[in-house]
């Protein structure tokens, strides 16, 4: 055969290293073949009897006081059954969950004022989308103008004009966090780089957007259906907003087509859902449209300014960071600005240094809110880190690989506390440079480079980076960006729910959403068939909804692999106690000289003497008077599995404690060709190394990094949520946001390393976020070096081909002046 | 109202019968409904995937006279006398996967799975052509489809691999998809 096809994923050996049957092979995905038939039961295909569905009318201007919503015309077309308006929400409800401060209010349509393009404004629910846009169409609305406020740093000046009145003032946040003595670090330093960056805004863009079914049901409950996620953790919130009891909610849970942390804090859809069909009286559907999601979503991801330095010694090493950074947090808070507390459990990456400056600003601006995009804020820290590190080597004449060699953490060096408390688990960083560094020639492709260069004036680059990648995060780490924290909360657990039925086949219950396309469902079944035995294949999943729900936080912050391992490992372990007890009692051994095997408990060295897991199943269920004394019927377990390292932040500020212990690593190794008369750049070769512990299964790992390193790509190349001067939006379809499509993105070589966590069970580490968090530092640097002769330098993305003409051009003109 | 009010407050109605999944429906439908709502609402045909309405994601891609189109930038009245398939050609029993699908499964080219059935779709449209691609061509074939999951690698290596069983060389070396 001659089709030439790249050989992109390298075989690991976890399976045969750590003696697991399931662990660490590749394997199919339980999950996919309902989605390859085209049942992946989303959102948009439910319908419940008499459902009327909801449109929404959005401000097409940035700030304005609301000064009346006229919906005459609309309640006369036949099929609309209400309009509803913030009047309504401020009447019948209370304002959404929020995490940032009470001054900051929100409700689902905007009430006095809006404050950002796309905010919206009022709902026409009709007995069909049609009939609700229809409606939208004839709606009024009299807005009396206010001045924008659109650059985050105007909008701290005094006289800027205010978002929210209430809170006296645009920032929302103001904090400065201080570790070690950085002056001193500086003052000592050899050489220090100094940068001004800025990271756009993009989003995460699933496919698939946001949407929620509200019924109103029995006995006064309402269920809602949604694709968001973490509503187990979340839901009373839901139900303060709403006035409904909190026993009186269900969230029942919808599978997502993907999030990236876009429906992660179950917010605006779902609510507005809730409170349309309370009014109506009635089952009502909003499902977002792209034009909705794009403008409107539940937020958007980072939009951040940079002054920031960083100090070396003349032999590369690192002494000092020191950052100042105003993020452009659009008109509400939500949730408060947890991206910073991710920034803050990797600060100082993989290297060593102890000084370290942080000045935050989260700044109120006339634009969609911030919130949640894979990586959560930490990718854009590691994006500032890794343009700093560049900086200084090129300044030293270091070359990438060997700045960061003389930087890193030491493998023996783990635990590792860095500046500010957080701990990394384990790591082994040379060894997955290493492996980056074997997996391409580099030698190759910097002479390559050169004869290009001299010979046809083509502009080659290699850019190298790394990232850590925290994962599991505990809920504490919300609470220092607070003076006081509204909710000092400590936990972040996952639950989950074995059961064996009669005839000894297995039901897994999840105890939140999480299927978004990640695969919980394979991870679940991985775990359970390692521990009984069984054919993965053989589970069946399902999920709970909120109201039988066990404690749970749902997925986000890479946590989700390692926190379900741990409460099916848990759970599993109370139910072969149980079918062990049950064993000794019925063959009249000693519980001590049983084993289970293979779906089988038998006697340790005599393993013909055993009895199936169907039979002692069957005695479980049946058989009351063959069970031990004082045991119940049934075989079923539930477990609770917390954070597996927590500690408390110190009251004053001084330590924050163990937020985000569990901590992968990655490096990648970007080659491109940039075209200087076009600024296209063009992928040559890509090389992504991954550590996320022990690997489940490596070939979903490797989608996760993949599709993450893409995301990544369109974030430095293509992605932007833009909005002009006047606070107006310019990215409405997704022909102005540009997602990459696979004639852009390069075929990835992926390879793995695994030092397993000490921490969680089966040593597994996140591995969700990475791909995106290192992805951006790796390709800037590859179109600065394609760019050199030039002097190009990557200071904000997405870097558009008309940023690199424009760079090229006046590099030229420097060197003709020159 | 006028014809054109009508049209706009969807009274307008015609019927149509179409030709879906091998065999013939006929509907009356409002003239402003799109063939995907057409195919998702009223033929509960689910698979065909709505991401943005707009004719750019081509999640609600399905074969049109054998051909790929965005089914949201269609009336229902325009398929008229034509014939239409979506993914519930292939197979709806998730235990007897279509051998398209069955690659898509092997290869993990899915993560959420909400492009996948216009993936799908443009495989088989792609295998039909009867030409043996190379990656680089195959990822040009897809491109009118956004995945924001799966970095397009293991939907290159499934269509490769769907490609390579369809034709019935999967045995004879394993290099579609293959991991030597
Ligand atoms: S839904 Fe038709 S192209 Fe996106
Ligand atoms: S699998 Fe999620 S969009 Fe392609």
């Amino acid at each position: 055969m001659t089709t030439e096809h790249t050989d992109t994923t390298e075989h690991t050996d976890t399976a045969q290293k750590s003696g697991y049957k399931y662990i660490g092979k590749d394997r199919k995905r339980v999950e996919d073949p309902r989605l390859l038939v085209g049942r992946g039961g989303y959102i948009a295909d439910l319908k419940l009897p008499g459902m009327l569905h909801a449109a929404i009318l959005r401000s097409p201007v940035p700030h304005a006081r609301i000064r009346s919503v006229d919906a005459t015309e609309a309640l006369k077309l036949p099929g609309v059954v209400a309009v509803l308006t913030g009047e309504d929400c401020k009447a019948k409800m209370n304002p959404c969950m929020n995490f940032g401060p009470a001054t900051v209010a929100q409700y689902p349509l905007a009430v006095d004022k809006v404050r950002y393009v796309g905010e919206a404004v009022a709902a026409v629910v009709a007995e069909s989308r049609y009939l609700a846009e229809d409606g939208v169409d004839l709606l009024e609305v009299d807005y009396e103008d206010l001045p924008p406020v659109t650059d985050p740093r105007a909008a701290m000046e005094p006289e800027s004009a205010l978002l929210h009145e209430e809170h006296g003032s645009n920032i929302g946040c103001e904090r400065t966090f201080e570790f070690g003595d950085v002056n001193a670090a500086f003052a000592g330093a050899d050489l220090v780089v100094e940068d001004t960056l800025h990271w756009g805004r993009s989003a995460g863009m699933p496919m698939e957007t946001a949407g929620a079914v509200a019924q109103p049901g029995f006995n006064g409950v309402l269920e809602i259906y949604c694709n968001s996620l973490n509503f187990s953790y979340f839901s009373f919130l839901i139900a303060g907003a709403l006035r409904v009891p909190s026993n009186k909610l269900t969230m029942k849970p919808v599978p997502a087509g993907g999030s990236f942390g876009s429906k992660l804090a179950a917010h605006k859809v779902p609510t507005l859902a809730g409170f349309l069909a309370l009014r109506v009286g009635r089952p009502v559907s909003y499902v977002e449209d792209r034009i909705d999601h794009l403008v409107n979503s539940d937020h958007h991801g980072c939009d951040r300014f940079y002054e920031a330095r960083m100090g070396f010694r003349a032999d590369g090493t690192i002494v000092g960071l020191d950052i100042d950074v105003v993020d452009d947090y659009g008109a509400y808070m939500q949730f408060g600005v947890g991206h910073h507390g991710n920034a803050f459990s990797q600060v100082v990456g993989p290297y060593r240094f102890r000084d370290v400056r942080y000045r935050l600003r989260a700044v109120l601006t006339d634009k969609c809110q911030q919130g949640a995009y894979r990586g959560f804020g930490s990718e854009v820290h590691n994006w500032v880190l890794e343009r700093l590190v560049d900086s200084g080597a090129a300044r030293l004449g270091l070359a990438p690989e060997e700045i960061r060699r003389r930087n890193f953490i030491q493998p023996d060096q783990f635990p590792y506390t860095i500046p500010g408390g957080n701990v990394y688990d384990s790591g082994d960083y040379p060894a997955v440079l290493d492996k980056a560094l074997s997996m391409i020639d580099l030698d190759r492709w910097r002479a390559e480079q050169k004869r290009l260069w001299a010979q046809e004036g083509r502009c080659i680059g290699i850019g190298l980076a790394t990232t850590q990648e925290r994962s599991v995060f505990s809920s504490t780490e919300f609470w220092f960006l607070v003076e006081k924290p509204v909710l000092p909360v400590t936990s972040s657990p996952e639950s989950a729910t074995v059961t064996i039925d009669p005839t000894g086949q297995f039901q897994l219950m999840l105890h939140c959403q999480s299927m978004w396309g990640n695969s919980p469902e394979t991870v679940g079944a991985t775990v359970l068939a390692e521990e009984f035995g069984i054919p993965p294949e053989s589970v069946n999943v399902r999920y709970a909804d909120s109201a039988h729900a066990l404690p749970s936080t749902g997925p986000g912050g890479s946590r989700y692999t390692v926190m379900v391992a741990g409460a099916i490992r848990g759970a599993s372990r109370k139910l072969r106690k149980k079918l062990i007890h049950i064993a000794a009692h019925t063959l009249e051994v000693a519980a001590e000289d049983l084993e289970l095997v293979d779906a089988r408990v038998q006697v340790k060295d005599a393993p013909e003497t055993g009895l199936t897991l169907a039979e002692l199943a069957g005695t479980a269920y049946f058989f009351a008077l063959s069970l031990p004394e004082g045991m119940t019927s049934g075989l079923e377990e539930s477990y609770t599995y917390d954070h597996p390292y927590t500690t408390l932040p110190a009251p004053d500020g001084s330590d924050f404690g163990v937020f985000y212990p569990i901590m992968g690593h990655a490096c990648h190794i970007a080659v491109l060709e940039v075209d200087p008369d076009t600024g296209i750049p063009s992928f040559l070769d890509y090389v992504a190394v991954h550590d996320a512990g022990t690997i489940v299964n490596p070939k979903s790992l490797g989608g996760h990094v993949t599709g993450g390193a893409t995301q990544g790509i369109g974030t430095t190349l293509y992605e932007e949520l833009a909005y002009d001067e006047d606070g107006q939006f310019l990215s409405w379809t997704f022909r102005d946001y540009l997602i990459p499509t696979a004639g852009e993105v390069p075929p990835f070589r992926i390879g793995h390393v695994e030092t397993p966590s000490p921490f969680t069970e089966y040593g597994v580490k996140g591995g969700g976020e990475g791909g995106r968090m290192v992805a951006p530092a790796a390709v800037s640097a590859a179109i600065d070096d394609a760019l050199r002769e030039y002097g190009m330098r990557v200071r904000q993305v997405p870097v558009k081909p008309s940023d690199i003409v424009a760079a090229v051009q006046a590099g030229t003109v420097r060197a003709e002046a020159g | 109202m006028t014809t054109s009010t009508a049209a706009k407050y969807g009274t307008a109605r015609r019927t149509v019968t179409m030709h879906v999944n091998g065999r013939d429906v006929t509907r009356e439908v409002s003239t402003r409904t799109t063939l995907a709502d057409f195919l998702r609402d009223e033929l509960d045909l689910v698979s065909v995937h709505l991401g943005c309405e707009h004719g750019e994601c081509g999640c609600c891609n399905v074969l049109f006279d054998g051909h790929s189109v965005r089914s949201c930038l269609m009336l229902a009245v325009q398929g008229d006398g034509h014939a239409v398939e979506t993914v519930e050609s292939l197979s709806v029993d998730p235990t007897e996967l279509h051998p398209i699908q069955e690659s898509f499964a092997e290869e993990q080219g899915l993560q959420c799975g909400f492009c996948t059935p216009a993936m799908v779709l443009r495989t088989k449209e792609i295998i039909e052509t009867g030409h043996e691609m190379t990656d680089a061509e195959v990822r040009h074939e897809i491109s009118g489809i956004l995945c924001r999951c799966t970095g397009y690698q293991n939907i290159v290596n499934a269509v490769q691999s769907a490609g390579a069983k369809l034709r019935g060389e999967a045995a004879a070396d394993g290099a579609a998809g293959g991991r030597s």
